[in-house]
Formats: C-alpha cells, structure tokens, sequence
C-alpha cells in the first residue's frame, strides 16, 4: 500500500485517540470537581490540594488538558479509590481473564460461525439454508443477559451440571462461552453467507468449471479465498461486540474479568478505573480499526493505489 | 377490461398486508399488541406495579401448582404481581426505545445534512466523530457517561438517543450528497429556496425510506441496550420498572421462581424479534439498494 495513505490512516486514528482522551477530559470536568469526585468527600482537605496540585486543577483548563494527556501517555490513569492502588495496574490485573474468555470465544465463534454460514451459501434457499439464517436472526434478539441466564436455570441450577459464578476450573469457561459465542457466531455465519452468494456466481468460477474443475474444487480454490477477503472487514466490529458481550457476560457469571470491574467501577463511581478501562477499549479499537482497514487493502489487490501493483 | 389498467395503481395497504409473509404477519399483530399493552397499561394491569403483599410471595404462574385466578403470571419476591409489572416494563422500555429512536434519527439525519452541506471542514468534523464513535462500543460509552453523571431517567433516554445516531449520519450524508446534484434539488436552488427549505421539503422525503429503515432496525437494538444496562442495574432505576430490571433482579430467584426471570426474557427475545424482521422486511420493499448491508 501506498506509503502517504498509510500514513493518512494513521494520522486519522491518532486525531480519534485524541478525541477519546478529550471526550474523557471534558465528560470528567462537566460531572463536577474532580478531585472529589477521585477520591471522595471522606478525604482530608490536604490530601485534596495534593491530588489538585498533580493533577494541575489549580492551574488554566487548556494546561489541565496537557497534563491530563501527559498522565496518561505515561501509563498514569489515576488512582482507584479502592485500596489507593494505581488503576492501570487494576485494569491490567483483570486483563488476563477477560482476554482468555475472549480468545476462546473467538475460537468457537469462528468454528460455529464460517461454517455455518458457508454451508448455508452453498445450500441456499433449502431447508438448512433458512434455519441457519433463521437461528441467526433469532440469536441477534437475544441479549446475552438472557443467554446467560437462561443457560445458568437449565445447566447450573436445574442439572447442576456446571457452576454458575467464578473461574476457577475449566467447567467455569463453559457458559461463558456459550454465551458469547451464540451471539457473535450469527454475525459470521450471515457474512460468510453474503460473501460466498457474492462470489461464487462470479465470472471466474465460471472459467473455473469451464476448464473441467469439480464443483468442490472450485469452491475450495477460488470461492473460498475470494470470499474470505471481506470477512476480514467484520474485525473491527466483531471486537467491539466482543467487548460489550464480554461486559455483559462477566457480569451474569461473576468472571473476574475487566467487564466486571467496569460495572463494578460505575457502581462505585470509581472514575480512575473507569476512565483507565474506557481510554483503553478506544485504543483497542483504533488499532482494529486500522489494522483492519490495513489488512483489507494488503488482502485484496484490487484496491491498491495503481502506482505500485 | 377496461378497469384492468387500475390494477397496476400504487400498491394499498390492503396489498401490503396481503403480500405479507406469515412471519411478518404475526410480527406485525406482536407489534400491534404490545403498543396497546404500553399504551392501556394502566387500564389493563390488573395491579399497580409497584403494590407489594409480603403474604403472597413467589406464587406461581397460574398453570403451575398453586397458581392462581388473581395472579395470573404468578409474584415475585416482593409479592408484586408479575404480569402487571411487565405490563409497565413494556411501557417504559417501548417508550425508552421509541424515544432513542426517535432522538437518534434527528440527531444522525442533522449532522448527516450538516455535513453534506457544508462539505470541507465540518464534513471532516461530523466524519472525524463518527469514526470516533466507531472507536467506542456503545455499552462502555454509555457506562462511561453513566459513571460520570448522576444517572436519571433523562440522561438514560439521552444517552438512548445518542446510540446508532453515526448509522444515520452516515447514510443520510451520502444518500444527500448524491441527491444535492440531481435535477430536482438543482431546480429548487435555482429557484432560490433556502438550504433549510432544500434539505427538509425536497430532499427529506427523498430520503425518508432510508431513515425509516434505519429506524426499525435502530429500535430494537435500542430495546437490547437499554435491557442489558437496565439488567447490570445501570439503566432503569427503581421505582421504575424496565424487563432488563425484571431479569436482573429475579436472578436470585432462578432456583425457587423462574417465572420471574423467564417471562420477562421472554417478551424481550419475542419484540426484539418482531421489530427486526419487520424491519429486514421493509428494508427488502422499501430500499432494495440497502440488502445485504
């Protein structure tokens, strides 16, 4: 790719990374005195001119912002009032086993869904074809709130199969993901499905039977690659939902994840954690974003800028 | 023979119905039937939500052992009758949705005119904000503003508005900025009508089908957020009742009660199912060019 809009793509996701960081500065400063609102009335007059004076309140907004920037570029998010203790190293000890739960999720969402969705493009119009599509449009209704307690009634409370809060054995991980992966695996399936429909009427799988391949082999060697070009587009969305699902989720088993500690943290009012948890999803989804729209135009030549082919 | 012609007229909701599918249909009649229920809620609900009896605790729903004529979808842990309490929760959540909706479509289709007319800078403005948007799942944007501000019924609904408002934005700013150059929007400029007069009487109903889609499909999303904060007990507050409250607050009872968690789910899955194949459906009639998004 061309590099001056590499480069363009880049400048756009950092002016977005700066406007996260601003909208945290001013939705901070609108919600009132933030020395307060840190670390609350029960503190000592001493304690609030300390935290005023790091954190710059007492000198001009414009300079404020500056060193709220420069806090946070240095990893210094604040402190939650939970123990005192510094708030990235809250968030990044939950870090762990969010992202566990998310990486398995990923694993059956990709398992369950491609497949699902391709079957359904190969078989369209039949039968399976509109369940699969179907069960997709059933699931998107389904918040995962219900998902997952639903599937706590019937496995953990009527058959006690599984347990229902925690994460300690390997049973835990099980709702859980069932849970997320139901919801997001729909998305893969109806996009798989698109992009299959899209390609495999295309002029080269034509050529492609014309020449004498099988069906099956001009599905695996020139249906499949094309299609699965566009599915990389659904990254930035798929991670977004992921960690919304996560929140919610972690929430219905008790997972001692980071989406607990962000509804926990909102509860309490604990901005420093919350503001920490909020810059960091947004850096998460910038860089997806980028990455994705890189990717996208590393994947599929068509395209590249025609300078350079 | 000569009538023949007059069956080729513009299409009467008599055809519409008919060329409905039968799940369309019963979306439909759902639909139909829960507006009424939030509408008559206070004629229908056979209690007020918020009466208690501390005697008559987690009684069954009526086809259960124990059930009873006088409350038919049984009690919760208060004592508060089930059936009257989703009856509100229909309420507040449909008018919850509705209102996002509404504040949603507004908000989208404004910045989406705003930045197909002035192009240039603000257009990198309104474009820079959506990408923002995009940066930022709408649960943790809506649990940020929550955690900052005091949460009160107003600021939920507005932070209700302000969810999907880029989809809107986004469309409306391309479908103007292709309309902007046809013949019609020419001749009306020509003729001297003010942008405001350009962007809402001509090119507004142009675009409508566009935003209405969008509106039916934004409005069930509305009611998932709304529940799933409502059920982290981040939305709705009591004494207001929502079926994401419902949910949340009947899990304890998952082993002695389900009824009280599972019907409310169940209203959720089923209205949320109803608006979007309603609004898969009317993607298809009204905005061909929109399949397949």
């Amino acid at each position: 790719m061309n590099p001056a809009v590499v480069a363009i793509k880049i400048l756009r996701a950092s002016i977005t990374v700066v406007l996260l960081v601003t909208f945290v500065f001013v939705i901070l400063r609108l919600s009132g005195d933030p020395a307060v609102q840190m670390l609350g009335l029960e503190v000592s007059q001493e304690a609030l001119d300390e935290f005023r004076h790091r954190w710059g309140l007492d000198r001009p907004i414009w300079e404020q912002y500056l060193s709220f920037f420069w806090n946070i570029l240095h990893g210094d998010f604040g402190q939650s009032f939970i123990g005192g203790r510094d708030a990235l190293g809250v968030v990044l000890e939950r870090l762990p086993k969010t992202l566990q739960l998310m990486g398995l999720t990923t694993i059956f969402t990709f398992g369950l869904g491609i497949p699902a969705g391709i079957y359904a493009s190969l078989h369209r119009n039949t039968f399976a074809d509109r369940t699969i599509m179907g069960l997709t449009v059933a699931s998107f209704s389904l918040p995962n709130f219900v998902v997952g307690i639903i599937l706590i009634m019937i496995l953990g409370v009527t058959f006690r199969w599984l347990p229902t809060s925690g994460s300690e054995t390997a049973l835990h991980y099980i709702m859980p993901i069932i849970t997320m992966a139901t919801a997001d695996a729909a998305i893969f399936a109806r996009f798989s499905r698109s992009a299959m429909l899209e390609v495999l009427h295309a002029p080269y799988m034509r050529t492609a039977l014309a020449k004498g391949l099988t069906w099956g082999a001009a599905v695996r060697r020139h249906a499949l690659p094309n299609a699965s070009i566009p599915i990389v587009t659904v990254g930035g969305i798929y991670v977004g939902r992921l960690i919304a699902g996560a929140t919610i989720t972690e929430n219905v088993f008790a997972w001692p994840g980071i989406g607990k500690l962000l509804v926990n943290s909102v509860q309490l009012r604990d901005l420093a954690v919350v503001q920490c948890i909020v810059i960091l999803v947004g850096v998460t989804m910038v860089i997806t974003n980028l990455l994705v729209d890189l990717a996208y135009g590393w994947l599929d030549p068509r395209t590249r800028t025609g300078d350079e082919k | 023979m000569i009538e023949q012609p007059n069956a080729a007229e513009p299409k009467l909701w008599r055809d519409y119905l008919r060329a409905m599918p039968p799940s369309i249909l019963i979306s439909a009649i759902w639909i139909v039937f829960m507006i009424l229920v939030a509408v008559l809620a206070d004629v229908v609900a056979p209690y007020d939500y918020k009466h208690m009896d501390l005697l008559d605790r987690l009684r069954p729903p009526i086809w259960l052992e124990n059930g009873v004529w006088s409350h038919l979808l049984g009690t919760d842990d208060l004592g508060r009758d089930v059936l009257s309490r989703i009856i509100f929760s229909i309420r507040i959540s449909l008018f919850v949705a509705l209102l996002g909706t509404f504040i949603g479509a507004v908000l989208g289709t404004t910045l989406g005119f705003t930045a197909a007319h002035f192009r240039g800078r603000v257009d990198d403005l309104i474009m820079i904000l959506i990408d923002f948007q995009a940066a930022l799942p709408f649960l943790i944007l809506a649990l940020a503003v929550l955690a900052f501000f005091e949460n009160s019924f107003l600021l939920f609904v507005l932070v209700m508005g302000i969810y999907g408002w880029e989809r809107y934005a986004r469309i409306v700013r391309g479908l103007a900025l292709s309309a902007s150059s046809t013949g019609y929007a020419v001749a009306v400029r020509v003729l001297g009508a003010s942008p405001a007069r350009i962007y809402l009487r001509h090119i507004l109903p142009n675009v409508s089908s566009a935003i209405i889609v969008n509106m039916t499909l934004n409005f069930p999303e509305t009611i998932l957020v709304e529940t799933s904060l409502s059920f982290l007990g981040l939305g709705i507050q009591p004494p207001l009742t929502s079926l994401g409250n419902m949910v949340g607050f009947g899990r304890d009872y998952l082993l002695t009660a389900w009824w009280i968690v599972v019907l409310p789910s169940f209203v959720i899955f089923v209205t949320s199912l109803a608006f979007s194949l309603l609004g898969d459906w009317l993607r298809d009639i009204l905005d061909p060019t929109l399949r397949g998004n």
